[in-house]
């Protein structure tokens, strides 16, 4: 059966390949950087299953791993390699003589992907399933991704090393943007270890006029977009403002109906997470995907979108949640 | 209760604002955090290890980079841009706002992964616009230049965030639903997403007005010039 753990392995093996070419290229602390994340990665179902076992020694381990990488992104050591534009003249060529079958492996990961989320729940041999359900999107996701690359290997004449080669240059290119939505998960695990959120709902729900009910639905909107622009998360920050505002005070005490306060304040949040540079994955990753001079370029691009409709949305909850 | 855990947040807000390296910031944060918490230090780093372990679904796209690496190689980003420049009805803000549509439709559906920021902005979307801003102002300077990928990467964000909260099966319909019955209210996952629709459709709108707010002002931009440079000529 293919398994999530196997993705986790194949992530691995293209982490430490790009720790052998750093080393080679004597670029050390990228060396470093990228070895221990690819250890992390082969290591992580060893982690968990020490962990459940009552051995937590292997998770300290991870633990210190965690503190070093940040340690070596946060020492400034991690410079990217200056962009090469000798090599111009030869893409367009190859661009010209390729074509546009350029475009297929590109389009046949999310196609590859697609086709095989769909076929999931009827892969299967007697019994036995060959893809985990649990994780189908991820499994589809990694397999369309290989499916993709000896596609790419095909169409280009590149060997195995070039394609590792190749995406070692974008992991260099992303740089310690590629830890950084891990770490802020981590950060969100431990701000619900030690009661960060029931904190917050507590000082809100202390701070507004609990008798109006305009004031109770902005101040859960509200709270929604700012709590999850703190936690880069909206789904962090539902359980803790739903329970803490929403539930108690416009569902219990306003009466309001719980579906839209649900879907709206979800949809609060999301604006948050256009305003955050903390939701790594989708504001700063793509800034250094992209190579922008500010990192904070995605979310200057995206912020009038987000107010004006954080402010429609907090018109829509005010309004369909008192119909 | 324990007020002093929130420092963590204060610590994230000012590294944030100081522009310090940010992964250094979010792991000092989660470290002032749990050590106010009353975290023994073994606790913490087990705490630390664990939590990153089981997060690491999250990086699973980097396994689209030796592909998109080699067809870059290869001359991809040349060939989107030369596709886009040959076709001369399509203009950056029919090119976005269609982007814009099938993703938000794609995620509606639940085909989320389908799209994203490794997978078609970087090697599709990005050297599209760029190729579709030059069919406008020839002479975009790289501030513009970044301007128009940073609108691409936005009109992803904007397309996934508010289309997936429609799907009835997609993970935030069921923490919602799943938030709810826990305490004590039933209901069902499409009385759910139903009040999704209404944002999905209004962020459609106000994206796409801005993105042809954006080709408007890139044109005036453009024609102000040569209108200057044309004047420069004749003096």
């Amino acid at each position: 059966m293919l398994r999530i753990e196997y993705v986790y392995w194949a992530c691995g093996l293209l982490l430490l390949a790009a720790g052998a070419f750093e080393f080679r290229d004597r670029r050390y602390p990228q060396a470093a950087f990228w070895t221990i994340l690819a250890v992390c990665f082969v290591g992580g179902d060893a982690v968990s299953a020490a962990d459940r076992t009552g051995n937590f020694l292997p998770a300290q381990l991870a633990g210190i791993a965690v503190i070093v990488l940040a340690g070596i992104a946060g020492s400034g050591q991690l410079a990217r390699k200056p962009t090469d534009d000798s090599e111009a003249p030869r893409r367009r060529a190859s661009a010209e003589r390729l074509g546009n079958w350029l475009f297929a492996p590109a389009l046949a990961i999310p196609f590859v992907t697609l086709g095989l989320v769909l076929v999931t729940p009827y892969a299967r041999i007697g019994k036995f399933a060959l893809i985990d359900a649990g994780q189908s999107t991820l499994i589809a996701l990694g397999t369309a991704c290989v499916i993709a690359a000896v596609a790419a290997m095909l169409l280009t004449r590149a060997t195995v090393p070039t394609a590792l080669r190749e995406s070692t240059r974008l992991l260099d290119a992303l740089s310690w943007a590629a830890l950084l939505p891990m770490l802020l998960a981590t950060l969100g695990a431990v701000f619900a270890a030690t009661g960060v959120g029931e904190a917050v709902a507590h000082l809100v729900s202390a701070a507004i006029p609990t008798q109006s009910r305009d004031a109770c639905a902005f101040a859960y909107g509200i709270g929604m977009a700012v709590f999850t622009i703190i936690m880069g998360n909206a789904f962090a920050a539902f359980p803790v403002m739903t329970a803490g505002i929403g539930l108690p005070l416009l569902v219990g005490r306003h009466g309001a109906h719980a579906a839209v306060v649900g879907s709206l304040g979800m949809l609060c949040g999301y604006c948050g997470t256009l305003l955050t540079p903390m939701a790594a994955n989708f504001n700063v990753v793509p800034a250094a995907l992209l190579e922008l001079r500010d990192p904070n370029g995605v979310i200057r691009a995206q912020w009038p979108t987000a107010l004006v409709l954080l402010t429609t949305n907090l018109v829509l909850l005010d309004w369909l949640a008192f119909r | 209760m324990n007020y002093w855990p929130l420092l963590g947040i204060a610590i994230v807000v000012i590294g944030f604002a100081r522009r310090m390296n940010p992964a250094l910031v979010v792991v000092v944060a989660g470290i002032v955090s749990g050590l106010l918490a009353g975290l023994s230090i073994a606790d913490l780093l087990a705490l630390l290890g664990r939590a990153f372990v089981s997060n690491r679904f999250v990086l699973v796209l980097i396994m689209t980079l030796p592909t998109i690496g080699l067809l870059e190689r290869a001359g991809l980003r040349e060939r989107a841009h030369g596709w886009i420049a040959g076709l001369h009805h399509l203009t950056l803000a029919r090119l976005l706002i269609a982007y814009l549509g099938v993703r938000q439709i794609l995620s509606t559906l639940g085909l989320i992964s389908v799209a994203g920021h490794p997978q078609t902005v970087r090697p599709l979307l990005a050297p599209m616009a760029e190729a579709a801003a030059e069919k406008i102002d020839p002479a975009l300077d790289d501030e513009q230049r970044d301007r128009v990928k940073a609108l691409a990467a936005a009109t992803d964000n904007v397309g996934l965030f508010f289309g997936e909260d429609v799907f009835l099966a997609f993970g935030a319909v069921l923490l919602i639903q799943g938030f709810l019955a826990q305490h004590g209210i039933e209901l069902d996952p499409r009385s759910i997403a139903i009040w999704a629709l209404p944002t999905a459709i209004a962020a459609f709108v106000i994206h796409a007005l801005r993105i042809v707010w954006f080709q408007r002002r890139l044109r005036r931009n453009a024609t102000a010039l040569a209108r200057r440079e044309a004047g420069d000529a004749a003096h």
